[in-house]
């Protein structure tokens, strides 16, 4: 069958009214959370996970994808009214859509994020409709030696291609790493560093992990701020409708920005806020009105806007066919694959080829309806920037505690009281999340180490118990030496740049998504 | 507005120097640990204890790098913060953890609820507790009577 079939049959099993719904809460929360600073789709996806245990996985996985798709559009809200990026991949949205907002131009700058976070979803899901079968079937000539090389990969460029430094990165992936060895190993059944509590057998568990770091975390540091300078939201002035010269600057930082966005979301090259930085500085390159950039430069919201979205459909391309995610979502998502028994990689796409396929036509179902959530309702999600923070952040909490005790209900007698495990683990990894913020740590790598590690594990020694223990097994094909070499370069290229004084790297810290 | 001297001359940065410490704790309590734990004698040159040494190697290594930041004053100037919203917010996830197993959801999270209300300056605790209890309480029906969540419930939960 080809992909045109596929597709279709795709969207046959995204329009079944059950798969419309959960979409439809996809997008719904992925908006709500993306224009609420503070949580963004990592934490929201991990919080489901324990909730949609017991629904039906193709519908929860399309809610996940709605949720991540949703959070891009969603943030784009905030950066331009309010000039506080909901998500880090909006930080660059603040910088123009802001100055327009003030100049009463919010409503064209919304416009232009939410039209071109479509044009660009919409191609780059379609991107990864036509270009998945094929890494598929490349795919399927790698071994544990490849898988292990891939990953390796992964970790590096999650934790120290970008952000201010590879030292800190580094750090952050070990933790993960480390607390990914906690509970019993998969291939021997052993137990490894449990300390004797039969509560870690099942080794730490994705939610509530996610949940101290982001939102415990996150509350933590936004609490403890000195600093409390009233945020002021710009009201939508006029209309939110684009002049015709409006869309003649935004049609080709759409595209562009979707160019850039795509591939760099497909390669293990780090997350859509990369992506939205460099679509910025080339629309300032190739702007006719350079002396806008910094001043209320439409092209400078429509591009990376468009870059972040189309990006955020490229991670899905690596983390469906290979089963490699590159941003802390992907990873959660992974982790909401894994729950249901499903394995993302290319047998994936053999074995569930109805659920794999129904996902990506699900996303372009998802995509429309965020543009009908964003545009005409736009006003109901700037009502969401006005909640009190002590009631926005004591709700947070509440719905944290909830998706931890979901996934790990387990008792723990203290001096005989009986009490909750889980939450004493939110507990401590939330004060963890602090000091990694307070410290200048990135999160998202503690995350991935967690989810990839074991998996990286299992490649690592399945491919040297095949070799008997020799480690030039590693590097037994082509294809494994480049992972290697692009791995290496993933730390050394971004630590000379450093070097040298670049300050390009230090802004694009990849954080919470 | 900052009390340590930036820019030219740096010193020694010692919480971060706590960080190398600490990182090489772990390091040595995972090489201890996976030391410590018996099992099958492998056949296999690579087993369950090889990868955990490799974690504890990686750990001791950064721990040293960061040790020599630490020294040099590598690491970014920190903001000064607030500590009692921090301990309000600890205070109420506490209580939580302590009482959730017996109290039920609702109680111990809509002291949770108060308490971080209170880290962001709102009171008063005889206002927020009730309005943390009650919103608990929906979110706990609707999760765990509509969701199938399993969620604690204590005397007040199980009338329903």
């Amino acid at each position: 069958m080809n992909t045109f079939e596929l597709l279709g049959q795709g969207l046959l099993t995204a329009m079944q009214w059950s798969n419309l719904l959960y979409a439809l809460i996809g997008v719904t929360l992925g908006t709500a959370v993306g224009v609420l600073p503070g949580i963004g789709p990592a934490l929201t996806v991990a919080l489901l996970l324990p909730v949609t245990y017991k629904l039906d996985p193709a519908g929860s996985l399309i809610m996940f994808a709605g949720i991540y798709y949703g959070g891009m559009y969603g943030g784009s809200t905030t950066s331009i009214l309010l000039n506080t990026p909901g998500e880090s991949a909006s930080i660059v949205t603040a910088l123009e859509g802001n100055k327009m907002a003030r100049k009463g131009r919010g409503g064209p700058a919304l416009a232009t994020a939410a039209i071109g976070s479509f044009v660009a979803g919409l191609i780059a899901t379609l991107g990864l409709a036509f270009i998945a079968p094929s890494v598929v079937k490349f795919a399927l000539s790698f071994g544990p030696a490849e898988y292990f090389g891939l990953m390796l990969l992964a970790f590096m460029t999650v934790s120290a291609a970008f952000g201010d430094s590879a030292l800190r990165g580094i750090t952050s992936l070990t933790i993960g790493l480390a607390l990914g060895l906690i509970g019993i190993d998969q291939l021997t059944g052993q137990t490894r560093l449990t300390m004797g509590l039969p509560n870690l057998f099942d080794g730490i568990s994705v939610t509530t992990l996610a949940v101290a770091l982001f939102a415990i975390g996150e509350t933590f540091a936004v609490a403890s701020q000195k600093v409390t300078g009233e945020e002021k939201v710009e009201s939508v002035k006029g209309s939110v409708w684009m002049t015709k010269d409006d869309w003649k600057r935004s049609w080709m930082p759409w595209l562009r920005g979707t160019a850039i966005g795509f591939p760099i979301g497909a390669m293990p090259a780090g997350g859509a806020d990369v992506s939205s930085f460099l679509s910025y500085s080339a629309e300032r390159t190739f702007s006719k009105h350079p002396e806008e950039f910094g001043h209320g430069a439409i092209e400078g919201v429509a591009g990376p806007e468009a870059a972040n979205n189309a990006s955020a459909a490229g991670t899905l391309v690596p983390l469906l066919t290979l089963g490699l995610p590159t941003t802390a979502t992907a990873a959660i998502m992974l982790a909401g694959f894994q729950q249901f028994g499903l394995q993302p990689g290319p047998l994936l796409f053999v074995t569930n080829a109805t659920l794999v396929w129904g996902l990506i036509a699900s996303l372009l179902v998802a995509n429309l309806m965020l543009l009908v959530l964003n545009l005409p309702l736009i006003g109901l999600w700037v009502k969401l920037l006005t909640i009190p923070r002590h009631w926005l952040y004591a709700g947070i909490l509440v719905f944290a505690t909830l998706g931890t005790i979901g996934a790990d209900g387990s008792t723990f007698s203290l001096g005989g009281i009986p009490v909750s495990f889980g939450l004493g683990l939110l507990m401590l990894f939330g004060i963890l999340g602090y000091l990694l913020r307070r410290f200048h740590y990135p999160i998202a790598p503690v995350v991935v180490g967690l989810i990839l590690g074991p998996m990286a594990e299992k490649s690592l020694r399945q491919a040297l118990q095949i070799s008997q223990g020799d480690p030039t097994a590693l590097f037994h094909s082509w294809i494994a030496i480049v992972l290697w070499l692009l791995a290496a370069s993933a730390v050394l290229v971004p630590m000379y740049m450093r070097y040298r004084g670049s300050k390009v790297l230090e802004q694009i810290a990849g954080d919470t998504d | 507005m900052s009390t340590g001297s930036s820019g030219e001359q740096r010193r020694p940065d010692r919480a971060v120097l706590v960080i190398a410490a600490v990182l090489m704790v772990v390091a040595i309590g995972i090489g201890y640990g996976t030391m410590q734990q018996g099992g099958v004698a492998g056949y296999s040159p690579v087993g369950p204890k090889t990868v955990p040494y490799i974690i504890a190697a990686a750990l001791a290594g950064l721990s040293i790098m960061t040790a020599i930041a630490g020294l040099r004053g590598d690491f970014p100037e920190r903001e000064e913060q607030n500590v009692p919203p921090i301990l309000w917010i600890l205070g109420g996830l506490a209580i939580q953890m302590l009482t959730m197993k017996t109290v039920g959801f609702s109680l111990a999270t809509g002291v949770l609820f108060a308490a971080t209300a209170k880290g962001f300056g709102r009171g008063p605790l005889w206002l927020t507790i009730p309005v943390g209890v009650v919103f608990s309480f929906i979110v706990w029906f609707i999760f765990s009577k509509g969701l199938q969540l399993s969620l604690p419930a204590g005397p007040f939960e199980r009338l329903f």
